[in-house]
């Protein structure tokens, strides 16, 4: 029966491979081929567990498939089955079939209708991959593909400013997810000196053991699981992007933003509940999380004026409760809560529109307007001010943005008045200087062995900073966040040893992935002189397959499953010891700026409003 | 003193003058989208409205050079249109220069260049610092109904509710020291806060311009609000000057905070010269060329129907011994059903008119708190009509409600509706039936109740409104009404007065599927309440002594076609005698027939169906549409309108349109004087050219002057859309409703001769306007030689088809399985 599993990654493959190569126009064949694709795996799921609750819910676990093994480490695909993978999983393939059957006709002729099914697949794929996911490398694979389709979704409307810019703000947040994720598995290799499998953490006296072996990094695997999830599923202070993803067609909106993509964090922290379940004090954090999301978003949910936003605020508040019920250990209740709120938050999108004509009429019938007076008082004053905070979102978007954009931006502008030319020449030499250095490492003294490879990182760091912000050129902005990685490299060459195919691994995935995107911008320049990172450009209106290739080099740069950079860049984190702190949060900053310096490229050139003005354009704010 | 260079009333004036004037969504109705510029000739407005805004206001040199390819424009029209424009020698280099030219096709607007200066100069993301706060408490403060916890206002308005707000809280939407004590100056002015952040009072009016047109769709929502505080159930005062008040003070408090309070007014920090936005815009060979390819385009269409109109010389749709006659509203929808009956019954006759019947009142249904306008636009009512009885059933959906959305039962819903959703949703997708998510135009009255129509007593008022109308003004009412169309005699044994509307579900725009002529509601208070005046003994012996006899046995019968749905529905069917409920039972048939196969004939537009199937199968289909969750296009409304015909209905009985015409019965020869066609323009222009011209710049534009995909849209406060959760509210219709019209604009087909509807239509200025500056285009029938004749520059010139033959076909609805796109005329062989 455990191999069975493997069909519920297959389906969706397969129908996302068909629809790949079915032609732009073909709307009858692509729908059909999503809608049969949606209904096998949903009926395959029904099925199964039937079956499954027939042979008296076994938890099942199919064998590790090794994708990568070495001595000191293993990276293997394997999936699991039990009660939480079985709602899931049927939540999941009910909504997804039905909206793919609804999306049929509701996006009839609208221009990109291969692009959602291909992207609404691909995201259901990575959905699974994550439900079914018995290891966190596993996991870690769907997450990001869920990560990248969300992106493309929120930015479907890729010829408009602010579904361009609210993509780009929330990958950053995802990508901020995406690094917490990739220290957990780092903390757990070392906690269990391993790649770890989820069941382990049913083994009660092991994982106690475990912990109290390691305790700081059992924190910090749990601080990191619970970022991702908070991320996630827009708990405390990521909130903000939830009711912002609702740019894309609003079925798209319907099953991602309110039900699936946003109960994935809830996922992660019952999968990981028999773990954190040890330390009183994450639980006692997930318990105040919980509840202060809850609060702040059930009020911010009811000042609403747009329809979606309040959807979407009510939703976050219920994951908050479902913080809690899984914090609490009542986790039949948590999951019968995600499936009723995931479906009872799709409908009610779905049905939005509609809101105008019901309560014109019931208002029509049953209204007294009564105005609300201002009323004075300290009670009242705090009342108002909840109420303009509500209004304001308790200021939580640019909280956000100002942390993870604005901060990385303002230290790049303070190094702007370095030319790039400079700063690769610089570069590049320390690199060759440092790589001649490392030949007689071992005459180094044990402190120049510790300064140096953090010298090097944070010179690293710097030039992908500098990346993230240039406004020129492209191609050395790419350049950069290679050298960046080179220095990675190098920094941890100096403190181990390292053998030649990982690096190789590494660097070759990141240098390749580089090269594809320099290409497709060569060749975007033939046509087109005036390319910089300064605005968005809207290049993919008569550019789609450029940049299709562009994106492609860009996720394999910063580490997605497109390329052997992803294997390389978990291959680099295995080597920094656990006592290596400030080497970990280098290398993560190193990794989540660039993500963000490649995303934001790829935005900036390929998508927003286009420059050139032949054709009918929206205004920006619209 | 007054400042001479800046006039503060005076741009906002202006500045209203230009804003999208769309109402709340509730009465979303069509109008001509670029009103403004109605006071120039229709190209010179392109022209100036594309330069000053940046809008595409016609097709691109490619689509017209597509559309010629394709024939869709005609060789020999375009022809005649060079040398009608150019003059015969220089055909054959204007031919060249159309289909070869390369021309600079950038849309560029002088708006926005003092904006962008003004960005460039303080790198501020505006939108970001200032929009999105600005659209955030906008909303909140004009929501409907959505949030729970309401905006709490003040009395005077909305800068006193943020003063109030701002000085009975702890926190502030302000960051600045300096914006705090601005908003809470009471006499602030507008020129006040652009000495700080302009300073340069030359450049004060075009500021406002830039900024106020970076977000069009909520600044004319709140003019037109401003204007008209009664399109609100939820009463809001709110004005222009307001909003601009406070988005000076939120830029002033963005670039404080920005540069911690040290930086300069614009003008102290770059010199900045704009290009006037009122400056005249030349017309260049590129313009010059897009109107020819446009007026080609036109022609091409307009040459076939008039061909068709000649052929139709001699004929008569007046028959004798009459089964029933049908009055529709002029609604192009109505057009093939109107075909599909007569083809069904011979001997009937069927008639348009304005689908308010000639009557303009509110209505109040029973149990409802507010009335709502049931006539054209323009018109204030003086009259009242209520319904008495049983009220409409208003069905509950507890995913509106807004318990879902509460701290407690919030999360009990999530637990049990959630499961309920998931039902309905399965349910809905494989089987759509009607839920009250639904709009439904039978919703509008009630089946079995009573209206107030007689007014027995003048002191008889509600809210400065006649209940009812008095005997007097029901005999004008019906005798105005049957005159105009000419049925004054030869009545059949029932005459059905027939409204229509339409039933759509996740549909923002609803209104606009209802009648035009109504408001945007549906038509059948109106249907209803003229049968019962025509029915009325005293009315028929007033009608007799001024000439028109209505046969004793005659009756009117009211109704409502769902245009969605193609359904008929018919009020009071038991005041019938037994004689008539007997026919009536036999025209039901018909009906039925007519309808299932109109709705095949609208079907060949649907994607989801299989036109290829039977009628009956179809009509099924076409009603579940109606009600299905996931389908954007209910019907296709007004799409491909471009005619619209006052005359006897022999002109076009024997054509087959499309559905493309607005037909109102006109008999000429009951009205030497125009005088009642006087009447029928002035409803008509306004009506057919406003529905005709918003499809247009809709389809051109659908970025600037149309509302987008609306996919994403999300509906705010209960009064617009917009994308998403930050974005500016999205007037114009949707890509939905657009994509398959054809932007022409509407040929007026008048029956009389020349000299009469040139001295009409010179009547009524407003009226004349919409002919001489050829925002419609005018043709005039010679009633005797059925000669056509044109109107431009003020008179009319006669005007010989090109095309000599049109192709014939014998049942259209079957056109329906072959073809997809536009059809031609053709000539229905019976």
């Amino acid at each position: 029966m455990k191999d069975l599993l493997y069909i519920f990654v297959l389906i969706p493959s397969l129908g996302f491979l068909i629809n790949l190569i079915v032609p732009k126009k073909e709307e009858t064949i692509l729908t059909r081929v999503a809608t049969i694709t949606m209904g096998l795996q949903f009926i395959a799921t029904f099925i199964f567990c039937i079956f499954w609750i027939i042979n008296d819910f076994p938890s099942l676990y199919t064998k590790e498939l090794s994708l990568f093994k070495s001595e000191s480490f293993e990276l293997f695909i394997d999936f699991s089955f039990d009660k939480i993978t079985a709602v899931y999983l049927l939540v999941g393939a009910f909504l997804a079939f039905l909206i793919t059957a609804y999306s049929r006709n509701y996006l009839h002729r609208e221009s990109g209708f291969k692009r959602f099914f291909n992207t609404i697949m691909f995201f259901y794929l990575g959905f699974n991959i994550i439900v079914l996911s018995g290891n966190l490398a596993t996991l870690y694979i769907g997450w990001e593909i869920a990560g990248v389709s969300s992106f493309l979704l929120i930015g479907y409307y890729r010829n408009r400013y602010i579904p361009v810019k609210n993509a780009v703000k929330i990958f950053s947040v995802y990508r901020l997810a995406d690094v917490a994720l990739l220290i957990a598995m780092w903390a757990g290799h070392h906690i269990w000196h391993k790649n770890i499998i989820i069941n382990q953490f049913d083994n009660y006296n092991s994982v106690s053991e475990h912990i109290s072996e390691h305790t700081s990094l059992a924190i910090l695997f749990s601080i990191c699981i619970l970022v991702a999830a908070a991320v996630k599923s827009a708990q405390l202070p990521f909130c903000s992007w939830l009711p912002r993803a609702m740019e894309g067609p609003t079925p798209s909106s319907a099953i991602f933003y309110s039900s699936l993509s946003a109960h994935l964090g809830v996922l992660l922290l019952l999968r990981t509940y028999h773990f954190w379940d040890h330390l009183p004090s994450i639980k006692i954090a997930i318990i105040v999380l919980g509840a202060t999301t809850f609060i702040i978003a059930i009020t911010t949910a009811r000042i609403q004026s747009s329809i979606k936003g309040q959807i979407a605020y009510s939703a976050i508040a219920q994951i908050g409760l479902m913080f809690i019920e899984v914090a609490l250990g009542w986790h039949v209740i948590a999951l019968v809560h995600f499936a009723g709120n995931a479906f009872l938050r799709s409908y009610q999108l779905l049905v939005s529109p509609s809101i105008i004509t019901y309560l014109i009429r019931e208002q029509f019938y049953s209204f007294v307007p009564k105005t609300t007076p201002i009323k004075k008082g300290l009670i009242n004053k705090l009342r108002n001010s909840i109420y303009m905070l509500s209004l304001k979102e308790w200021n939580l978007d640019e909280i956000t943005h100002q942390a993870l954009w604005n901060s990385f931006k303002s230290i790049g502008n303070k190094f702007h008045y370095i030319s790039i030319k400079t700063l690769t020449f610089i570069a590049t030499v320390m690199l060759f200087f440092f790589f001649g250095g490392w030949f007689f490492k071992d005459n180094f003294g044990d402190i120049c062995l510790q300064i140096l490879p953090i010298l090097l990182l944070s010179w690293g760091l710097l030039l992908s900073i500098r990346a993230f912000t240039e406004r020129k050129s492209v191609q050395r902005s790419i350049l950069l966040i290679v050298l960046n990685n080179f220095f990675i490299a190098l920094a941890l060459v100096y403190c181990e040893n390292i053998p030649i195919l990982h690096i190789g691994l590494y660097l070759g995935g990141v240098t390749g992935s580089a090269l594809i995107g320099i290409l497709a911008i060569r060749n975007l320049r033939k046509t087109e002189k005036k390319i910089n990172l300064a605005g968005y450009q809207g290049h993919c209106y008569e550019y789609p397959r450029t940049e299709i290739l562009f994106m492609i080099g860009c996720l394999g740069v910063f580490g997605f499953p497109v390329s052997t950079s992803f294997l390389g860049m978990e291959l680099m984190f295995g080597y920094i010891h656990p006592n290596q702190i400030a080497f970990l949060a280098l290398v993560s900053l190193s990794l989540l700026v660039n993500g963000l310096a490649m995303i934001r490229m790829y935005a900036r050139i390929f998508l927003g409003p286009h420059i050139k003005s032949y054709h009918e354009s929206a205004q920006r704010s619209a | 003193m007054d400042s001479v260079l800046f006039n503060e009333e005076e741009a906002l004036k202006k500045l209203k003058h230009y804003l999208p004037a769309q109402a709340p969504l509730k009465d979303f109705v069509h109008h001509n989208t670029l009103h403004a510029f109605q006071e120039m000739k229709f190209e010179d407005a392109l022209r100036y409205a594309s330069r000053m805004f940046a809008y595409k206001v016609s097709l691109s040199m490619d689509e017209y050079r597509e559309l010629y390819k394709k024939h869709r424009i005609r060789e020999d029209i375009l022809e005649d249109r060079i040398i009608k424009r150019k003059g015969k020698e220089n055909a054959d280099e204007w031919a060249h220069k159309l289909f070869h030219k390369d021309y600079d096709t950038d849309i560029k607007g002088r708006i926005g260049s003092l904006r962008r200066k003004w960005e460039r100069a303080y790198k501020v993301d505006v939108h970001a610092e200032v929009e999105i706060k600005l659209f955030k408490i906008l909303n909140s403060y004009l929501d409907q109904g959505i949030s729970i916890w309401k905006f709490p206002t003040h009395p005077d308005g909305f800068l006193p509710s943020i003063r109030e707000l701002e000085n009975e809280s702890i926190t502030s939407f302000f960051k600045s020291k300096k914006g705090k004590s601005l908003i809470k100056k009471e006499d602030i002015t507008i020129k006040e806060l652009l000495d700080i952040l302009i300073a340069d009072e030359e450049l004060y009016e075009r500021y406002l311009f830039d900024q106020q047109f970076s977000h069009p769709g909520w600044s004319g929502m709140v003019s037109f609000i401003e204007k008209k505080p009664d399109s609100l159930l939820d009463y809001r005062k709110i004005s222009l000057k307001d909003v601009i008040i406070l988005e000076l003070i939120l830029e002033i408090d963005a670039l404080e905070k920005f540069y911690n309070g040290k930086w300069k007014a614009l003008s102290e920090v770059t010199r900045v010269y704009p290009l006037e936005l009122f400056n005249e815009v030349t017309m260049t060979e590129k313009h010059e060329a897009l109107v020819i390819w446009q007026e080609a385009f036109e022609w091409s269409y307009y040459d076939q129907v008039l061909a068709g109109i000649i052929k139709m010389r001699g004929k008569t749709s007046k028959k004798e011994n009459n089964t029933f006659q049908a009055l529709f509203c002029i609604d192009d929808r109505e057009e093939p059903i109107r075909r599909h009956i007569e083809n069904l019954d011979l001997k009937c006759e069927t008639y348009g008119t304005p689908g308010h019947f000639g009557l303009a009142f509110y209505y109040q249904p029973s149990g409802g708190n507010f009335h709502t306008k049931v006539c054209p636009g323009p018109i204030t009512p003086l009259h009242l009509i209520k319904e008495i009885g049983e009220a409409v059933k208003i069905t509950k959906d507890i995913h509106f409600s807004k318990a879902t959305h509460h701290p407690i039962l919030g999360a009990l819903s999530s637990v049990s509706v959630g499961f309920l959703s998931a039902f309905r949703l399965f349910a809905n997708i494989f089987s759509p039936s009607m839920s009250p998510s639904a709009a439904s135009s039978f919703q509008h009255m009630g089946k079995s109740s009573s209206l107030t129509v007689e007014n027995t007593d003048s002191k008889h008022t509600q809210d400065d409104l006649q209940i009812g109308y008095t005997l007097d003004e029901m005999i004008t009412s019906v005798e105005n009404v049957i005159k105009s169309i000419g049925l004054v005699k030869d009545f059949g044994d029932i005459v059905y007065i027939i409204g229509h509307g339409g039933s759509s579900i996740n549909n923002t725009h609803y209104p606009g599927y209802d009648c035009g002529a109504c408001s945007g509601r549906p038509g059948s208070v109106n249907a209803r309440v003229f049968s019962t005046m025509a029915n009325d003994p005293r009315v028929r012996k007033a009608l007799t002594e001024k000439g028109i006899d209505i046969p004793e046995k005659t009756q009117f019968l009211g109704g409502l076609h769902d245009t969605t749905r193609d359904d008929f529905y018919f009020y009071d069917d038991d005041l019938l005698s037994e004689e008539n409920k007997a026919s009536h039972k036999n025209n039901l048939i018909i009906f039925e027939k007519a309808l299932a196969m109109n709705a095949k004939e609208r079907s060949r537009r649907f994607f989801s169906i299989d036109s290829s199937q039977s009628p009956e199968k179809i009509h099924e289909k076409v009603r579940n549409r109606s009600v299905s969750l996931f389908e954007p296009r209910p019907e296709l409304n007004h799409a491909t309108n471009s005619l619209c015909i006052v005359g006897r209905h022999s002109l076009n009985e024997g054509l087959f349109l499309d559905g493309r015409a607005f037909s109102n019965s006109y008999d000429y020869s009951l009205d030497p004087e125009g005088d009642l066609l006087l009447g029928i323009l002035n409803a008509a222009g306004p009506v057919c050219g406003g529905i005709n011209l918003e499809y247009y710049f809709s389809r051109v534009d659908n970025q600037k002057l149309g509302a987008g995909s609306k996919l994403p849209h999300n509906v705010m406060g209960l009064i617009g859309v917009s994308n998403g959760l930050e974005g500016d509210l999205r007037p114009g219709l949707p890509m939905q409703m657009i994509e398959v019209h054809d932007p022409i604009r509407l040929l007026m087909i008048v029956e009389h001769y020349p000299d009469v509807v040139l001295n009409t239509i010179k009547r009524n200025e407003a009226t004349y306007q919409w002919f001489i500056n050829e925002w419609v285009n005018l043709v005039v029938i010679h009633p005797d030689t059925y000669d056509t004749y044109v109107f431009k520059e003020g008179e009319f010139t006669i005007y010989h088809p090109l095309k000599k033959l049109l192709d014939t076909v014998t049942n259209p609805e079957d056109l329906a399985e072959s073809e997809e796109e536009t059809l031609p005329v053709y000539l229905i062989q019976k």
